[in-house]
């Protein structure tokens, strides 16, 4: 972005969905428009260094059938979004699994894949 | 016959919420009926995050925030029933019902009541609600049954897909679907706006590139055996297809987020009338029903955006129901009924009465519009007096809005109570 350019985006953090303005300055960003603090911090993640939430399901071996939902414990990359998936469709995990147990370490070097349903 | 003092039809966030706020409110013998293998209702299957933001201040994935009302559950040792569907409810003596309900290891049997939450959810609205022309082939599914399939049983309904609705569950599974590695060509909405938040349209849509198409729908379903495409039209502003402005497209896969609709058989059965726009009964400010001793709650009641509204209703209908219980299954007295009427674009408010006390408490009236609306006001009144007056700088059918009403105002309340948008 050149200084003084705007962009104009919808906030995603709650479902409020705030539209804010960021406008590029010489030393960063002046974000209007949002009604908390997040909102600044998403504007200036979302023009600089894109991340998102990954959830998503992994196979539970010793369960048949069973399926364990997960999610990113931190947003990720956006553009690592399918290789993440990518990196998960191999991986299962055994029962008993609690929420909040790591299920994959750092995917992709970001964040870890952790459970977020409990199978006994 | 088996007995409790308040019996909660349903085990999802509404029943979850309504059972601990009944606990806590000094009632144990409570007992839950839900008729999925276990507690939590469709939370289960919405493994995506967003859930609980106002609840509990951070975002949760569905499954963690069904999680921490059933270790609350749990620890309160409130006793449930699960793989359990109940038949019908029926007023008892003595102000207390009969709830009927059926199981593969007990058969049919009764529970004498004192109380009862209705706590059901809602469905989705089909294809044969729909009234889609064209033939009958499988692959038409609704969004949440989609979502059941891939989150629940790990299988994938299709490769090539269009979605019709652009409601929130619609608009995940878009995202969901283009994941787990499906392409989903578009998604189209009948209306002029989505009905879905806006941070879904960015994040499901925006973020893959998925085109949306405002004022478009299905105007007919192709393929014998399998879908093999549909017939995409623009809408007039009559909701009407306008034939020569239609695209074929292929797909293998139609989905349908087309609005939810509460499931209130039961609720008929007992003999309580339905408003005709929510579909939910009619409830006074603590949720009760026509009916004494019978509260009703969640989705249910009327389509929430938020599981955190719902379990904020359900905390209110869980306490009615217990402080009805405390009182020997009688309702408080109450000395005058106020009809709270929606007009001026708003669609329906929730609650449609009022019964004021003595002393009556604050309330919030939950509203729906009708239009998207921008820089309006929420005018509250009753007769010539004005009770409030409040800027929205935008309303929209998608979102739930809320106005409070001091109890003090109630007091001098006698007649009906307007809720209306003006300029």
């Amino acid at each position: 972005m050149n200084i003084g350019e705007k962009k104009e985006m919808i906030c995603i953090n709650c479902p409020i969905g705030c539209v804010v303005t960021a406008e590029k300055t010489a030393d960063g960003f002046i974000v209007t428009g949002n009604t908390c603090p997040r909102g600044e911090k998403y504007a200036i993640s979302e023009l600089t260094h894109p991340t998102r939430t990954l959830t998503t399901t992994v196979r539970v071996a010793n369960r048949e059938g069973a399926y364990l939902p997960v999610k990113t414990s931190a947003p990720i990359s956006k553009e690592k979004l399918f290789d993440a998936m990518k990196a998960l469709s191999t991986v299962t995990v055994n029962a008993p699994v609690e929420q909040g147990d790591v299920v994959l370490p750092a995917v992709c070097g970001e964040s870890d894949i952790i459970a977020t349903g409990s199978i006994k | 016959m088996k007995k409790c003092d308040i019996a909660i039809i349903g085990g999802g966030p509404a029943g979850m919420a309504a059972a601990v706020s009944a606990y806590d409110n000094g009632v144990k013998n409570i007992l839950i009926i839900e008729r999925d293998e276990g507690l939590g209702g469709i939370l289960r299957q919405c493994i995506h995050n967003g859930f609980g933001l106002h609840r509990f201040g951070e975002e949760l994935t569905g499954p963690e925030y069904a999680d921490r009302y059933k270790k609350m559950v749990l620890e309160r040792e409130i006793p449930y029933i699960v793989k359990t569907m109940v038949l019908g409810i029926e007023q008892g003596e003595n102000g207390r019902h009969t709830v009927t309900a059926m199981n593969s290891e007990s058969g049919v049997f009764t529970i004498d009541a004192g109380a009862v939450v209705l706590a059901m959810g809602c469905r989705e609205r089909s294809r044969g609600q729909l009234n889609i022309p064209g033939e009958r082939p499988a692959g038409v599914y609704t969004a949440g049954t989609a979502q059941r399939f891939i989150n629940i049983k790990g299988e994938m309904p299709g490769k090539n897909v269009v979605i019709l609705g652009s409601g929130d569950i619609g608009l995940i599974m878009a995202r969901r679907m283009t994941l787990e590695g499906a392409n989903v060509k578009v998604v189209c909405e009948l209306m002029p706006y989505s009905g879905g938040l806006n941070r879904n349209i960015v994040q499901c849509l925006n973020d893959f590139d998925i085109p949306l198409r405002l004022s478009h729908t299905v105007s007919k379903i192709h393929g014998k055996e399998r879908v093999e495409g549909v017939t995409v039209s623009e809408v007039d502003e009559h909701l009407r297809v306008i034939p020569e402005k239609s695209e074929y497209i292929e797909c293998d896969t139609l989905l349908l987020s087309c609005g939810l609709l509460p499931e209130n058989e039961l609720t008929k059965g007992a003999g309580i009338e339905l408003d005709r726009v929510t579909g939910g009964a009619t409830v006074n400010q603590n949720r009760r029903t026509e009916q004494t001793g019978v509260y009703s709650c969640g989705n249910v009641l009327h389509v929430h955006d938020l599981v955190d509204y719902v379990s904020e209703e359900a905390e209110l209908a869980g306490k009615s129901a217990a402080e009805f219980v405390k009182a020997g299954c009688k309702e408080p007295e109450y000395v005058r009924r106020l009809a709270v009427i929606a007009t001026g674009g708003v669609r329906y408010t929730v609650p449609q009465r009022v019964d004021v006390t003595e002393n009556p408490d604050d309330i919030k009236i939950y509203f729906r519009v009708g239009a998207v609306m921008e820089n309006v006001r929420v005018r509250v009144s009753c007769g010539e007096k004005e009770l409030l007056l409040q800027k929205k700088r935008k309303v929209a059918p998608g979102e739930m809005e809320f106005v409070r009403i001091k109890g003090e105002q109630l007091t001098e309340c006698d007649g009906d109570i307007t809720v209306e948008i003006v300029k």
